[in-house]
């Protein structure tokens, strides 16, 4: 069976270029050289012993690295995914070809990702280092990976959707970095905000129950913040009442749902006959 | 093998196509004249699938576009007015691309790209990259393009816009070639000159209405009746203008030198009525007669236009 042709184009045309290896060893090399580092002088802190435990804080900075690596490069690279076919007059071109607009749509996600995912397969080994000095358990590390794969699926649904409604790669790029930001530290100030006004006249920490409490326990299930944390066994704000899922769950199933909604939406904005106006064919 | 029939397209207020009816036969070479917003592109566009008609309904090879969309797509080779390009892709990884996109099987690509490579005459560049190709070889490229599913109809709109001369000389072979071979084209075009060499029908589209359409010599020898006249005379032609534009059934007086060109609406007793005017009111008359007109001069007779043909539609 033949692989999409426009997600093979898409590879041919990323993973040809010499840069995208290079970005690939440069990223390797600044997160690698750092671990090396915090080892090194964990060490040397410690007159020639090294404490597994402090594996844990490798963990946390790397994962977190990883959180903003993906908050910054997936938009980035989604958000020109349709308008720049758009822009290079290509689009009307695939449109009257049988490939169909759902098909274009997915394989435009498929090929964005698939340097993003390799990015962070590539970190593997980092981890290994970690994992090598134990302190950290292999769930942690597969949920860890899933979680990446998850926000970088919404991230990349939230990127192709701007893409396909705007008709400029600018102002798509720079709506998708709103939107990724609203999602992570929007609602992570919400979550803040809405939980000490729901602490009011209760010194303790569980908020007082009722609709705040249910707004912060949705917030915090679907803000990649409060799921890296709980990942990590930090836990987040006890609101005192629960969506009946581990937190995972609703989050699995907030970024796949929202995400297939968001293409669902992007492939409809491809229907060739429906947005004339839009695409300003002439 | 095309069909519009009673086609009305509107942009919000703007009226792009208006109760537009065409037909092209099988194996012809169609050409589609206008000025900007004749409806030229907007009607390419209904028939390439890209856009939905308000009223009326347009076939290929007897297939609504509107309710077929899919099997009219594989009926057309669709070719827009600016080549857009893949960076970092050959010529042959492109052709490739659009012939696993319309599902032609792998074992026939090698061959049928080299086969259309030789026929735009570009069987050297399979290997270079498409960002690195000239113009004129772009578009050679996109003509390939439209054909590596082999469609009997291409909807080519503005090929020849920004072509060097050599290329559109180039251009004009190939699509001669393409008739050679049963294709039938519709083509949208400014150059008028280059229309009439290339085509065996044409339509006059103007503000989304067809104004005539025929054969190329029907439409320069006779546009809406009228006759293109020219006084040639020894003195004051340009004072000839006024006399002329004072007379009954003439328009679209145009001074060339010593020679004064119009359309005459009449019929042949009020045109040698014309002639007895101007020899009584003492016009040095050196010759008058009928002139052959060619396409830019037809149009402008059949759309009123004062001055030449604008690019795009």
């Amino acid at each position: 069976m033949e692989l999409n042709p426009v997600l093979r184009k898409e590879l041919y045309q990323r993973f040809r270029q010499s840069k995208t290896a290079w970005l690939l060893a440069l990223y390797l090399l600044v997160l690698g050289g750092f671990v090396l580092a915090f080892i090194y002088l964990n060490w040397r802190y410690n007159q020639g012993y090294y404490q597994p435990g402090r594996s844990w804080e490798i963990f946390v900075i790397l994962s977190v690295a990883q959180l903003v690596l993906l908050a910054f490069v997936v938009p980035g690279l989604t958000a020109g995914a349709i308008s720049g076919e758009r822009e290079r007059q290509t689009l009307n071109v695939l449109l009257t070809t049988p490939l169909t607009h759902r098909g274009i749509v997915w394989s435009k996600l498929l090929a964005s990702t698939a340097f993003m995912v390799i990015i962070i397969l590539a970190t593997l080994p980092l981890y290994g280092i970690v994992f090598m000095f134990g302190g950290i358990a292999p769930g942690q590390v597969l949920g860890m990976f899933g979680f990446f794969l998850l926000t970088m699926f919404l991230f990349a649904a939230l990127g192709i959707a701007c893409s396909s409604f705007f008709k400029r790669t600018g102002v798509s790029t720079v709506t998708s970095y709103g939107l990724v930001l609203a999602l992570t530290g929007g609602t992570g100030f919400l979550i803040a905000f809405l939980n000490e006004v729901g602490k009011v006249n209760r010194p303790e920490s569980m908020m007082n129950p009722g609709f705040l409490a249910w707004v912060v326990e949705i917030l915090q299930e679907i803000n990649p913040i409060f799921i890296l944390m709980e990942i990590l066994g930090e836990g987040g704000i006890n609101t005192g009442v629960s969506l009946g899922l581990p937190y995972w769950g609703s989050y699995a199933l907030f970024c796949i749902g929202v995400g297939v909604l968001l293409l669902i939406w992007s492939s409809h904005l491809l229907l060739p006959q429906r947005n004339s106006n839009r695409f300003n064919l002439k | 093998m095309i069909q519009l029939d009673q086609l009305t397209k509107h942009f919000g207020a703007v009226r792009a196509l208006d109760n537009l009816s065409l037909e092209v036969k099988e194996g012809v070479v169609y050409g589609l004249i206008g000025p900007n917003g004749a409806g030229k592109t907007t009607a390419m566009n209904i028939l390439a699938t890209l856009l939905l008609p308000d009223t009326g309904t347009a076939r290929v090879g007897g297939r609504d576009v509107v309710q077929e969309p899919r099997v009219v797509r594989q009926l057309i080779g669709y070719m827009q007015d600016f080549f857009g390009v893949y960076d970092g892709l050959r010529a042959s990884e492109y052709l490739d691309f659009f012939a696993a996109a319309y599902r032609i099987p792998v074992a026939r690509r090698s061959q049928l790209i080299q086969d259309l490579l030789e026929l735009v005459n570009l069987p050297d560049k399979g290997e270079v990259y498409v960002d690195t190709l000239s113009r004129g070889m772009k578009q050679r490229l996109a003509l390939a393009r439209c054909l590596v599913h082999d469609p009997p109809v291409l909807i080519l709109d503005e090929p020849a816009s920004g072509l060097d001369p050599r290329a559109r000389a180039e251009l004009k072979e190939i699509i001669r070639q393409l008739k050679h071979l049963n294709k039938t084209v519709l083509i949208s075009s400014h150059i008028l000159p280059e229309l009439a060499e290339m085509c065996d029908e044409v339509a006059i589209l103007d503000h989304g209405r067809l104004v005539t359409c025929g054969p190329v010599e029907e439409i320069t020898r006779v546009s809406q009746g009228s006759r293109y006249l020219k006084v040639e005379v020894i003195e004051r032609a340009q004072e000839l203008v006024a006399f002329l534009n004072s007379q009954p059934a003439v328009s679209g007086v145009r001074v060339e030198g010593l020679s004064v060109k119009f359309f005459h609406l009449g019929d042949p007793v009020q045109q040698a009525q014309l002639l007895q005017n101007l020899v009584t009111a003492g016009w040095p008359v050196l010759e008058f007669g009928e002139v052959r007109r060619n396409l830019e001069e037809a149009f402008m007779a059949v759309t009123g236009e004062e001055g030449g043909v604008e690019d795009g539609a």
